[in-house]
């Protein structure tokens, strides 16, 4: 009687001190994330109701922006191009891990040739863009030469609708590549080598070996390099801004760049239509982010 | 809009001031925002700031330089929050988002003054809704730079009608190079040539009437425009590749000798002469004449300087325009730009292209177009330039192009 009449005692404080702690710390983190992600994604939603140039008075109306994107040429040709980036994009991943074993070995100068190869990811994708568009440059660019070399005839990668978003892929491949090297670089660190000794005592070798104790055993990494990649892809904005602006005519467009160039750049005063496109790509991330969560949610459970 | 008596009043003083000669200390902050950071720009700026500063030493004066194609964006922000006192900016329909969201200042009142009839001949480009919103302190020629060279190799003289251009081209490409250089990765250049071709097969007038989105783009008229352009693109008049170029990028065709001539601004002498090629070498000559009795209007886009709404100064930032105007600043800063002053009063300097655009110009009795992008709606000038650059690769694809600009035009036109 007496020890729960001296807790009731005890201020509001103390009494929730345990549980009031994490949401305390949480408090900062969780005030920003509201301001500056949850309130802009209802703010987009608003927008994108409206007519509106950034400078004046909105004007609302309704779903026109929606109705707009439906046929829009740019858009389809933007959703298109989001569509390669996130399927080839996924290539670094493969592109990564083997890179990343052939270099795991123990050999003298190895460290030299793993930040050779770490490199590109180092330096800024701007850079990474230029670089690229003078390699692919028809009259100075060094693309045209090499393939010159296998007989193939002389190509304007960036030029040609039909080959542009391959020429930006492959440049973002390279510093993607590399970032998976490294996230699989760490992951064979920790693999466990009785494990592979047992599997090599057992007559396991080559591929084997690799699909069935190796990988196995590297599933938090290629867990992370999926993640990183996908959203590389998706944020695939400044390779095309500095390569293409999107050209020619449009046709290097994914839905970040497009609602850029209606809404923020040179030409672009359509605030409204902008936040339409947002408001898509929001909803196309979101199956991605929702699968994200449900595998973790369910990973969880299940340990 | 803030139109106070107080400013017209200074105003008023300031212009009977520059009139007698008098010398009014202006004293207090001048924040300057000008929208280039290239060698030739920077140094007219600031000898422009220096000789004004000269003039009121106690006036603070902060001058702050912005890459071009960067202001482009950052206008919007500084206009509306942190305004300088005055901003660089281009004429025409490009003032058009600042001016009606009333983020420019109304400068009507210095062009009520002899300033005006100094300046008379931008007065409409510098005009919307019936005022004016900033002041213009240079203006370049459009027009064909050639290689004369390799047209007296080829014994060319420069054509004067479209029979003659296309004739000529003819020989060029029978030479093995080509007519053209043209750099279309960022569109605009691209407006140029259609520019060109539209005013010289309709005239200033259908020009302007299709910019202000009077025209539908799927009008007969348009069309024809569009298949005088096929013939050159059809002949293979244009250099290969030019998707991939910047307009710097395609200089090199020409100073190689790949190409023979460049549509574009005079702005492009400046580097074909650092790049190694003399006076004798380079030459200019009028974009020809295509349907026979069309008085030639030209392309000159004007360069300007404004003051946002928002400004702290707005009496020492009209003080600067005046002074940016009158025709002994618009002598000195068009001698360092290479470019055409405006102010009727100020000395044309003495260069072979400079004098050429000087004539040009004071004979274009079709008029004076400022530019695709600054005479047509934003969004249609982006859709647009992006056709013309589609155009150019795949010329079948007109209809397609042609639909979706009027889409666009219609849409523009329900605000």
């Amino acid at each position: 009687m007496s020890v729960t009449t001296e807790t009731d005692q005890r201020g509001w404080w103390r009494r929730n001190q345990m549980r009031a702690a994490p949401w305390l710390f949480l408090a900062p983190g969780i005030a920003f994330f509201a301001l500056y992600v949850i309130f802009p994604i209802f703010q987009s939603f608003q927008i994108s109701l409206y007519r509106w140039d950034g400078l004046g008075e909105a004007r609302y109306i309704g779903m026109r922006n929606y109705h707009e994107l439906l046929d829009d040429p740019a858009f389809y040709t933007s959703l298109r191009n989001n569509v390669k980036w996130l399927l080839l994009y996924l290539l670094a991943i493969p592109g990564g891990l083997f890179i990343a074993l052939f270099l795991n070995q123990q050999v003298r100068g190895i460290r030299l040739y793993k930040s050779l190869f770490f490199f590109p990811f180092v330096i800024s994708q701007v850079v990474v863009g230029l670089v690229f568009a003078w390699f692919y440059n028809p009259s100075i660019g060094l693309f045209n030469p090499l393939i010159g070399l296998f007989g193939l005839g002389p190509m304007n990668v960036l030029g040609n609708p039909n080959t542009v978003t391959y020429g930006i892929i492959a440049a973002g491949l390279w510093p993607q590549i590399a970032y998976c090297m490294i996230l699989y670089l760490t992951g064979l660190n920790a693999v466990d080598p009785e494990q592979v000794e047992a599997a090599r005592l057992d007559g396991a070798k080559g591929w084997r070996m690799l699909w069935y104790v190796i990988l196995p055993q590297l599933r938090p990494a290629t867990f992370i390099a999926v993640v990183v990649t996908v959203i590389g892809a998706l944020r695939s904005f400044d390779m095309i801004s500095v390569m293409t602006n999107g050209g020619p005519f449009g046709s290097s467009r994914v839905l970040a760049y497009y609602m850029f160039e209606v809404s923020l750049s040179e030409y672009g005063f359509r605030m409204g239509y902008g936040a339409a496109i947002a408001v898509v790509l929001f909803l196309i991330m979101l199956v991605y982010i929702a699968f994200f969560l449900w595998r973790m949610w369910r990973e969880e459970r299940g340990y | 809009m803030q139109f106070s008596f107080k400013s017209v009043a200074v105003a008023l003083a300031a212009s009977t001031m520059l009139a007698g000669a008098a010398q009014a200390e202006l004293t207090g902050d001048l924040r300057i925002f000008f929208n280039d950071q290239n060698p030739a720009p920077k140094e007219a700026m600031e000898g422009m700031v220096e000789r004004f500063q000269e003039m009121h030493p106690d006036l603070n004066i902060e001058l702050t330089l912005i890459d071009r194609e960067a202001n482009k964006t950052q206008i919007r922000n500084y206009l509306t929050a942190n305004a300088p006192d005055v901003n660089g900016w281009y004429a025409g329909n490009r003032m058009r988002p600042y001016v009606n969201a009333g983020l420019f200042e109304d400068v009507s009142d210095l062009w009520d003054g002899p300033m005006g009839e100094e300046l008379a001949s931008t007065r409409p480009a510098l005009t919307l809704d019936g005022k004016q919103w900033g002041v213009p302190y240079s203006y370049y020629q459009w027009g064909i730079y050639y290689r004369q060279d390799i047209y007296e190799e080829l014994g060319l003289t420069p054509a004067t009608t479209w029979d003659e251009e296309k004739a000529n081209c003819q020989v060029i490409l029978d030479s093995g190079r080509k007519c053209y250089t043209i750099g279309t990765r960022f569109l605009w250049t691209a407006g140029g040539w259609f520019d060109y071709l539209n005013l010289r097969t309709h005239g200033y007038d259908f020009h302007m009437a299709l910019t202000a989105g009077e025209v539908e783009w799927t009008d007969e008229r348009v069309r024809e425009t569009f298949a005088n352009w096929r013939e050159l693109i059809d002949m293979g008049a244009f250099i290969d590749d030019h998707t991939a170029y910047t307009w710097q990028e395609a200089q090199p065709f020409m100073v190689n000798g790949e190409a023979v001539s460049y549509l574009m601004g005079n702005f492009v002498v400046a580097p074909m002469r650092e790049a190694g090629l003399t006076d004798d070498q380079l030459g200019f000559y009028q974009f020809p004449e295509i349907t026979p009795g069309i008085p030639k209007a030209e392309d000159a886009p004007t360069d300007t300087l404004h003051i946002p709404a928002q400004a702290q100064n707005k009496d020492n930032a009209r003080a600067f325009l005046q002074y940016v105007a009158s025709a002994e600043n618009q002598t000195i800063v068009n001698q360092t730009l290479g470019q055409l002053p405006i102010n009727r009063n100020a000395e044309v300097a003495d260069d072979k292209f400079i004098q050429a655009g000087f004539e040009m110009l004071s004979n274009a009795t079709g008029g004076i177009a400022q530019f695709f992008d600054r005479d047509a709606d934003a969004e249609l000038a982006s859709a647009a330039m992006e056709g013309f650059q589609e155009f150019m690769v795949m010329p079948d694809n007109l209809d397609a192009i042609l639909t979706r600009l009027e889409r666009v035009r219609q849409r523009i036109n329900e605000n």
